[in-house]
């Protein structure tokens, strides 16, 4: 499977990304923000965790106007698939290719540390290896991560089945951990092509890590 | 000519760092007399223009588009000649 990792200034899991993919035996090429075209083969666009620009503005708003991000945007609406991680899953947001917007954690501390995630659907191609309310552990870190949608587009998200991670204790019971509405932790689109998640399933592969519940996931995306 | 731009979160909108900001001024025995905080941001644009109505259409463009999140952002524009 050919795997494209984007780059921006900032970006900071590129490597850990592409470590976690060739892990998995994918071709991974990771591609500079000024590029223009994704590469034809391309089966999975990963834009991967850090601080695009700085985060200035907002987490994602200037790395949504770079060079590549109409191919993204085309790649996107012909169906690709698109991994968001963190960074990534803010950049899906100001880009309106997932909906709502990512506000400050609502404890204003950045969030450093392994947390429990509940599968809630798994109806889809990302998900697909995991069971419905299956509970992994995988770190976060964030200091955005505050994610918000209003009433009627939570409704349309459960309607759908668009929430694919809620933030849980190691029993599987939701808790809140940023002030998400819902404690919501990943979501995809209608479509079901683009998945975006705060949680850090790249830095969860190895157990001399401390948990190697992200290779669960990502396995699952060998068969996209 | 000069175009600033305020941008906050929208009303309804919870403001965790308002919120946080209101705790510490309760705190700090303002309790009586601060009623709520919004913290928002201010940008200050220095314009090629010497037209406020042309100014203040392409400024808003800038907000739609790049300076305010409108999923969760409220802004205002005022332009000072």
């Amino acid at each position: 499977m050919n795997v494209t990792v984007l780059q921006f200034p900032g970006t900071n899991c590129e490597y850990d990304t592409k470590y976690a993919f060739e892990k998995l035996a994918c071709n991974v090429t990771i591609l500079w923000h000024k590029e223009i075209k994704l590469p034809e083969n391309t089966d999975l666009l990963v834009i991967p965790g850090g601080f695009s620009y700085g985060d200035y503005l907002r987490s994602g708003a200037i790395a949504r106007f770079a060079n590549i991000m109409d191919s993204v945007q085309e790649y996107a609406k012909n169906g690709g698939k698109v991994l968001g991680i963190c960074n990534g899953f803010q950049i899906l947001l100001e880009a309106g290719l997932l909906p709502g917007a990512m506000k400050r954690n609502a404890s204003l501390n950045f969030i450093s540390k392994y947390n429990h995630l509940k599968v809630i659907n798994n109806d889809n191609c990302f998900l697909q290896k995991l069971n419905l309310g299956e509970v992994i552990n995988i770190p976060v870190a964030h200091h955005d991560g505050n994610y918000y949608i209003d009433n009627d587009g939570l409704k349309q998200l459960e309607e759908n089945n668009q929430i694919l991670l809620k933030y849980c204790n190691k029993d599987g019971e939701i808790e809140n951990l940023n002030g998400s509405v819902a404690q919501i932790a990943g979501i995809c689109n209608k479509e079901k092509n683009i998945f975006g998640l705060m949680p850090h399933p790249e830095r969860a592969i190895e157990n001399l890590l401390g948990c190697d519940d992200g290779i669960k996931m990502l396995e699952g995306f060998l068969k996209l | 000519m000069k175009a600033i731009v305020n941008v906050a979160l929208k009303q309804g909108v919870l403001d965790d760092q308002g919120k946080a900001t209101h705790h510490a001024l309760d705190t700090l025995g303002f309790k009586e007399i601060v009623k709520d905080v919004r913290i928002g941001k201010q940008i200050i644009l220095e314009l090629n223009s010497d037209n406020e109505k042309d100014a203040k259409t392409e400024v808003k463009n800038m907000c739609e588009k790049l300076l305010a999140n409108t999923v969760i952002e409220d802004y205002s524009i005022e332009i000072i000649g």
